[in-house]
Order: structure tokens, then sequence, then C-alpha cells
């Protein structure tokens, strides 16, 4: 109130292209007050960053206990062969499985299964999403698309992918083939299913605000609906790349040479107990590294994404 | 400010200026109806929106449409912005007939249609980049425009990170950088506090003079439609049709101080009577 109001004058003076009307004055307007979160590129106070850091590291304190009291459990059941339910007098203990892992890293054998699995995921997980995403978008923009895709896939959809071992092995000439065939089965589904979902669950007025700002087809493709789309893509690569370790194991240990589920798989039928320990903690920490690094390029992508807790 | 008050010390300027908007009365109407029918839906799910609707916009006037709702205003925004296809009658934006959307009729909507995944940079300059224009241009043009509607310093941010109002700020420079013609605006300011609903309308009204722009304006909001406009609009309820039209003639430039003087109270009385003249009305009173 302070201000005077823009007047009928401004308008006599806007003639003069140099003239803009001055901007409002933050005291008169409460619409420009601060936003309730802050941007994050503000520094924090040094007392909350503390106090951050010192809950980090207790939560780290606990995580790292209750790691350590489950090693110890188990180290207890395998050396004292317990047979309550579970029959511990085969399980190797946590220190065989080390021993086992200490001589393993020196053997070339082993990098060459890590290798072998990683490079088959890497292929069938990259051909999934790329033709996931692809075919996701068309089904959930054109009519025509989802009409003649769907259907089929609606039916090959519920096969899982374990079911298909036998036909990839007549599909494709090279057990390797059939392994990222089975792996990109895997992958494909989540992937598409999420990408058609990203796509329909668009807000139309997106697409309509974009038209009228005088976006083409192929402007209201790139610049809306993709981006738009991007964080159930984001969420369908997560869960693909879960499933696509899953299928790979299973077909590494029914028709696999190299690959860490063959190797899991052999360490049973060469009674090579705590090898077998080590399998399943590589898959783990595969799997659970590569989950990370889809999350990572999401976030990379995504830097105005906001979970649900708020944080960006 | 020295600019303001020089100009408004300086009554000549102001006989110079009354005439603008009365020669541009000349040109064909900014947005044209004739007998304009919108249905949806087809066999017995058929609902007609809008029915036998005449109206006739001038250009540089800044009319409202005030109605109950449901009575069809978004559908009447929808048509004009070519998203809603007309069944029947004619609807003319300046001279030509409406078939798809384009950037010369600028929609401000409800809420939340910045692009989540664009700066307000980002969002102010999507229209230029649209038409081609030079990165160097399109940030110029945007800057100063953000500038203007009093988010210079809120340019790098998401618009998750802003305000309703201020939301409805880059919404509003998102339109006006492209230079629309028209500028249909659909119950743009429904969703904020009534304080900064006020200082909205006032930047409307500021952006509005300085633009020279043609405004149609949908509200439900009685004292919204007075304060801003030349004219209301009344619909009634569905299938909508202009049922009433009143004229305001309050002086213009206006201020908030306005909302409590008799004349506005007059006025608003007035299209309470109109708005609530309706046979669901007379049924429930």
């Amino acid at each position: 109130m302070s201000s005077p109001p823009p007047s009928r004058a401004v308008l006599a003076t806007s003639v003069a292209p140099a003239v803009v009307l001055r901007p409002l004055e933050p005291s008169r307007d409460v619409s420009t007050a601060p936003p309730a979160a802050p941007p994050p590129t503000l520094p924090s106070s040094r007392t909350a960053a503390r106090r951050r850091a010192g809950r980090t590291l207790g939560s780290i304190a606990i995580s790292i206990t209750s790691l350590l009291l489950w090693l110890g459990l188990w180290q207890l059941a395998s050396s004292q062969r317990w047979q309550l339910f579970f029959r511990f007098d085969n399980v190797p203990a946590p220190t065989d499985v080390l021993g086992a892992a200490r001589e393993l890293f020196e053997a070339p054998k082993f990098v060459e299964h890590i290798s072998s699995s990683v490079r088959r995921i890497f292929t069938g997980f990259t051909i999934a999403a790329t033709l996931a995403v692809a075919l996701g978008v068309l089904v959930g923009r054109v009519r025509i698309a989802a009409l003649s895709v769907l259907p089929p896939l609606e039916v090959l959809r519920p096969i899982p992918a374990v079911a298909w071992i036998p036909l990839a092995i007549l599909l494709f000439a090279s057990a390797e083939q059939s392994m990222v065939f089975i792996t990109f089965i895997g992958a494909f589904f989540p992937i598409f299913l999420n990408t058609i979902h990203g796509v329909e669950g668009l807000d139309r007025r997106l697409v309509h605000a974009s038209r009228t700002l005088g976006a083409g087809p192929f402007d209201v493709f790139w610049e809306v609906v993709l981006p738009g789309a991007l964080p159930a893509i984001v969420t369908g690569l997560s869960i693909g790349m879960g499933t696509s370790w899953f299928s790979l194991v299973t077909a590494e240990m029914i028709s696999g040479q190299y690959g860490v589920g063959y190797y899991t798989w052999e360490a049973y039928t060469l009674q090579n107990y705590p090898h077998i320990v080590l399998g399943m903690i590589s898959i783990g920490v595969l799997g659970m590294g590569s989950s990370f690094a889809i999350k990572w390029v999401g976030r990379r992508c995504m830097p105005w994404f906001r979970t649900e807790g708020g944080a960006a | 400010m020295s600019t303001l008050e020089a100009s408004l010390a300086s009554p000549a300027l102001l006989l110079q200026l009354a005439p603008v908007r009365e020669q541009a009365q000349a040109a064909p109407p900014a947005i044209e109806m004739r007998g304009v029918e919108i249905h949806f839906g087809e066999g017995k799910t058929a609902v007609r929106a809008v029915s036998q609707l005449d109206l006739t916009i001038a250009p540089g006037e800044l009319v409202s449409v005030l109605g109950p709702s449901g009575c069809g205003k978004s559908t009447l925004i929808g048509a004009v912005a070519g998203f809603t296809p007309v069944s029947a009658g004619s609807l003319r934006v300046e001279g030509h007939a409406v078939r798809e959307p384009g950037p010369d009729r600028g929609v401000v909507f409800q809420h939340h249609t910045l692009f989540p995944w664009k700066r307000v940079l980002e969002n102010v300059e999507f229209g230029l980049k649209m038409r081609g224009a030079t990165r160097s241009e399109r940030r110029a043009a945007a800057l100063s425009i953000l500038e203007t509607v009093g988010l210079g310093e809120f340019v790098r941010h998401y618009p998750w990170q802003l305000s309703g109002g201020m939301q409805q700020r880059v919404s509003l420079a998102r339109v006006l950088v492209n230079r629309p013609r028209v500028m249909l605006m659909d119950e743009p300011f429904c969703a904020l506090d009534a304080q900064t609903r006020l200082s909205m309308q006032e930047l409307l009204l500021s952006l509005w003079h300085e633009y020279e722009i043609t405004v149609l304006f949908v509200t439900h909001d009685v004292d919204e439609a007075i304060f801003l406009s030349d004219r209301i609009l009344v619909l009634s309820e569905r299938p909508g049709r202009v049922r009433a039209e009143l004229r305001v003639s309050l002086p213009r430039p206006r201020t908030r101080a306005l909302l409590t003087t008799p004349e506005f109270m007059r006025l608003k009385e007035q299209a309470l009577a109109l708005l609530f003249d309706s046979p669901a009305a007379r049924a429930a009173g």
C-alpha cells in the first residue's frame, strides 16, 4: 500500500521499449515470500550439519553391530554343528568362507566368472531397456500401437524368465546367446510396463500447456512426454535390473559355463561348500552394485525429481 | 519510480491515452462466438456442456466469465484455446476460425502446470524455444519478464521450490513472454490464499495495461470478476449460455481500496442477483 498502484500513465510510457513496468516491491506482495522449503543451494548451518553427521555415524554403528551379531551367530551355529530346524552341520562357517575367498581372489578364474555375468547383464539389460522404453512410449502414446502390441505381450508377460530357458536353448546357436536372452526377458517387462504407466499417467494439462506455447508433436514428445515419464522409467529400470540378475543366475545354473550362478552350482556339485556361500555373496554384491548404479544415474538425470520424503 | 510519479503528475498524458482502447474497436473482435455448441460423448451419455453461446470480446478488453461450477466455464476456455472441438456454430479469434492450440492464445491454468523438470527460467523460455529463438535472445527476454513479475531472484529454482503464488507468477510470465494476442485464464488464482490472490489480481491488471492484451478470465469469485473486468458475462447452468452481462465502469487504475467502496458493493449486489437468479437457486431459496 505504500507504493503507488500501477496506473494508466504507465501504459503511456510503455510505448518506449526501454521503460518496463518496475518490479513489484517484495513488501507489498506476500506471494513472493520465501517458499516453505529452503532452496538446496543455501548452505545449511554448521550445527545442523554436525547434528546430521552425528546421526549418520550413529546409524552406521547400529548397522555394523547388527551385521557382526548375525555373523557371530552364524559362526557359532556352524562350528557347534547346530541341528535345530536348520541343519548347520554341512554349512560352512564365516571363517571358512573367508579362507575360500582369500584363495579365490588370487585365482584368475573367479574374475572370469564375475566378468562373464556382468557382461551378460550389461548386454541383455541394455537391449531390454532400449526396446522396452521405445515400445512403452509408443504403446502409451499411439492407440494403434497399443492395440497391436499389447495382446501378444500380455500372453507372454506371465511366463517367468526361467520357463523360457528350454526354448532359449533351442532358439539360439550358443549357450551364451541364450543366457543373454534370458537376462533380456527378465528385464524387459518391468521396464516396459513402467514406461507405459509413466506415459499414460502424465498430466494432460502439461501437454495442453506445451501446445499453447507453440510445441509441435515432436516437441511434445521430447520436451514433455519423455521427461514426464522419466521417474516411472527409472523405477522400471531399477526393478528390471533386479529381475534380470534373478533370471541370469538361474540360466547360468542350468546351461552356463562361467558366471556367478554357474560358479555357485558347481561349488555344490563339487561339494566345495564354502564356495556356495561365496557365490551367493558375489551375486548379492553385484546385484546391489548395479541397483545403486541405476539409482545414481536416475538421480543425475532428474535433479528436479522429489521423492515422497521431500528431499531433492 | 520517478518515471511513474512524473507521469502521474501529468494529466495531459492520461488524456492522450484515453482513446487507445476505443480505436481498437474497429478491428475484428478478439474473440467471437456465434451459436456455439459443445457436446461431449455420444448417445445416452452425451452431455451438452455449452449451448447456443454468443459472445463478442473486443481487442484489449478484460472480460470475466462468471458462473456456477459445472456450467461449462472451463470448456469455454478449452474451446478458445483449441483443445476442445466445437460441435456446432462458429468460433473466431481475431477473425480466424480456431482449429488447434497455438501460441497466439496463451493459457494460464488453475495450478501446477509448470514443467516440473524445468527450472523457472527454462519454463519461461519454453515458448520462445519452440519458436526457434536463439539461446541468448530467449534468455534475455525470459529474465526481463521474470524481473517484471518480481521473480528475478528465483530463476534457477525448480517449480516445487516456489509457493503457489510464485508458481502462478511464473505461469503468467511463461505466457506473456510470447506476446500472445489473447490470454485465457482458467480460475488462475482460486487455489491461492486471499492476500496472495489480491496481489496477483493487481499484478494481472498492471500486466494487462503493459501488454495491451485481450483477457478472457474465468472465475467463480464475484469480487475477483468485478475488480478485474470491463465486463462480466454470467453463464447459466449446464448447458451453459450467456444469461446476463454486467458492465463494470469503475475507473482504472483500480486498487484494493476500491473493494470497499459503495460503487463496488452495488455492482456486487447486482452480480450476485444475476448469479443466483436461476431456476435451481429459486428452488433452493
